[in-house]
């Protein structure tokens, strides 16, 4: 039971149960799509982007406790920030879950997510939120999927870490 | 009589002694996250037992060449192992004749094969290809990309809240512009047994070949292609005890003789210029290349391995331990078995209410209970639920009552958490 609980840890398990900034967000200037066609995970990220700065952000979608969690948390974490700030975040949260992060990076609340780089099988269910973010950021149309080729390698790079 | 002798068939568990089973799988004797592994993924695939891993070995060892067209020793030891292994195979599912097995990757080359031989010269525009609702992918996809192709139509037999075929939907969809069925005998997903011989019947009487896919058939059940009726039979070596990367397409004679060949290559022709080939005879001629020939021997030792047991005593087990799993799993709160169909293999997918089966998939890892959760490649089964994805225990020989235990047990956890 040790195990589990350090995956899926308390506060992992509340997001999950009580996820944060959940649902559509009106007069959203960027949105994306994701989806994990292997179980069937899907996301959709909204944001209002201004001069910069992400002034408020939401999600909605359908998936294990890990993909619901990532996403209710990173849309606590990035609601104020500047892009920059939030591309920033995400490179350390890649590298987290591939297990390949620096121990000095301070991921505050995120670091939760360290436990994910034992389990490679869920490494694109924690992404999947943070990969549709970068799309939505990017002004991208196409749905962001987890067999996409980039996102793909990182499931096989937590694996061969 | 006792009452004592009397239940003593169901406490020996159908006659299969479990244990001395169990010993010989190498893999099963393993710790995962400290637990004793419990492995219930065998709808995925089965482990091996020694006597298919040796015969690889042996095979490797004592006779590797390339077969068909060696003369010397080791080429005809080799020829004669992959020869026999058709033979094994034939006699397994009840083939007439052993040319008539074609080796192949497995299921899903089995059914791509037929789609672009068969499939081809005979689909034209406006045509219908008929499944069913309840089909694994690899018995979609190659028909879709046919219908394509052909600009032909894909008819899809609905399914029954309970897991059954619609039955009557099946008889109302067959029509002067169907030119193949495909069905799935055993639901991956579902584990429903399909009344298979009643629907080739249906077929035939409107001159429909059908190609049935036995990837989960053939290694729960005896299945006699003949008794069937089928004109193909798809199935895999790794779902029945065997190797990886290898399996069977049993084809009527009169069909894979006019049918083209599927690859070309060595040992698929029977002469070659630059003007013009002429083709091997049959099953040759669907296998060009050089096989997988340790994986056909493998295949045969598997085959040796099932006989051995008994395919009737493997059955029974299964379905004892089904019957023991739908018991214990209902007891469970907020757990819902999705397939409920009565005649039904040793399949158990189920959702829970509040848990993605990933996180039940995870959980349930890390008590050593391997598990399959997702879609199991069969989308469109999910949507005819309107789920996601489940979670699915599928049993084997070698599994027990006691390993059901435990699999409710941690569901029991499971829902704890995630309360």
């Amino acid at each position: 039971m040790s195990d589990m609980r350090e995956l899926y840890q308390e506060v992992i398990l509340d997001h999950n149960r009580n996820p944060r900034n959940f649902g559509v967000l009106e007069g959203a200037n960027r949105h994306a799509v994701g989806h994990n066609p292997l179980c069937g995970d899907n996301v959709e990220v909204f944001m209002d982007v201004e001069d910069g700065r992400i002034h408020d952000i939401r999600f909605k979608g359908n998936g294990c406790a890990i993909s619901k969690a990532s996403a209710s948390m990173m849309t606590s974490e990035l609601k104020g920030k500047t892009i920059e700030e939030a591309r920033g975040i995400m490179a350390k949260f890649h590298d987290l879950v591939v297990g390949g992060g620096d121990e000095s990076d301070d991921m505050g609340k995120l670091a939760v997510f360290s436990g994910v780089c034992d389990y490679p099988a869920r490494v694109k269910c924690a992404s999947l939120a943070w990969h549709t973010l970068t799309a939505a950021l990017d002004g991208s149309q196409d749905p962001v999927s987890t067999e996409d080729k980039e996102i793909a390698l990182v499931g096989i790079e937590a694996a061969l870490v | 009589m006792s009452t004592a002798t009397a239940v003593e068939p169901i406490v020996k568990s159908a006659g299969l002694d479990v244990e001395t089973l169990r010993a010989q799988f190498p893999i099963l004797s393993q710790v995962v996250h400290g637990h004793p592994l419990v492995y219930l993924d065998n709808a995925a695939t089965t482990q091996k037992p020694l006597e298919v891993i040796e015969a690889l070995v042996r095979y490797y060892t004592d006779d590797n060449s390339n077969i068909h067209r060696g003369v010397h020793l080791l080429s005809e030891r080799a020829t004669m192992h992959y020869e026999q292994a058709r033979i094994k195979v034939q006699e397994f599912i009840g083939a007439e004749r052993a040319d008539e097995i074609v080796f192949t990757r497995g299921t899903t080359e089995s059914i791509n094969l037929v789609a672009a031989t068969y499939g081809r010269t005979h689909v034209r525009a406006g045509d219908e290809i008929l499944i069913t609702g309840m089909e694994h992918h690899s018995n979609i996809v190659p028909w879709q990309m046919l219908c394509e192709e052909k600009e032909a139509h894909l008819r899809v037999v609905p399914v029954n809240q309970d897991g059954t075929l619609d039955i009557d939907g099946y008889h109302a969809l067959l029509s002067d512009r169907t030119r193949i069925v495909a069905i799935v005998q055993v639901s991956n997903v579902l584990g429903t047994i399909n009344p298979v011989r009643e629907m080739i019947k249906a077929a035939h009487e409107r001159g429909i070949p059908v190609l049935v896919d036995g990837a989960q058939s053939a290694p729960h059940g005896a299945v006699n292609v003949q008794d069937l009726g089928a004109d193909f039979f798809a199935f895999s070596a790794h779902k029945m005890y065997g190797p990886t990367g290898v399996g069977a397409l049993y084809g009527r004679y009169d069909l894979l003789d006019a049918m083209p060949p599927y690859q070309g290559g060595g040992d698929m022709i029977s002469s070659v210029t630059f003007e013009h080939s002429t083709y091997n005879t049959v099953p040759h001629k669907f296998e060009a290349g050089t096989p997988n020939i340790a994986g056909v021997i493998g295949f045969g030792a598997a085959v040796d391995w099932i006989q051995k047991i008994g395919v009737g005593k493997i059955a029974q087990h299964e379905h004892d331990l089904l019957l023991y799993g739908a018991k214990l799993l209902s007891t469970i709160d907020g757990l819902t078995v999705i397939g409920n169909a009565h005649d039904k293999a040793a399949v158990i997918s189920f959702v829970m209410d509040g848990v993605h089966p990933h996180d039940i998939g995870t959980v349930l890892d890390l008590e050593g209970i391997a598990i399959r959760t997702g879609q199991h490649c069969a989308q469109p089964v999910m949507d005819r639920y309107g789920i996601p994805a489940t979670a699915r225990a599928s049993f084997a020989c070698y599994n027990t009552k006691a390993e059901l235990d435990k699999l409710a047990e941690a569901l029991v956890r499971v829902k704890e958490v995630f309360e």
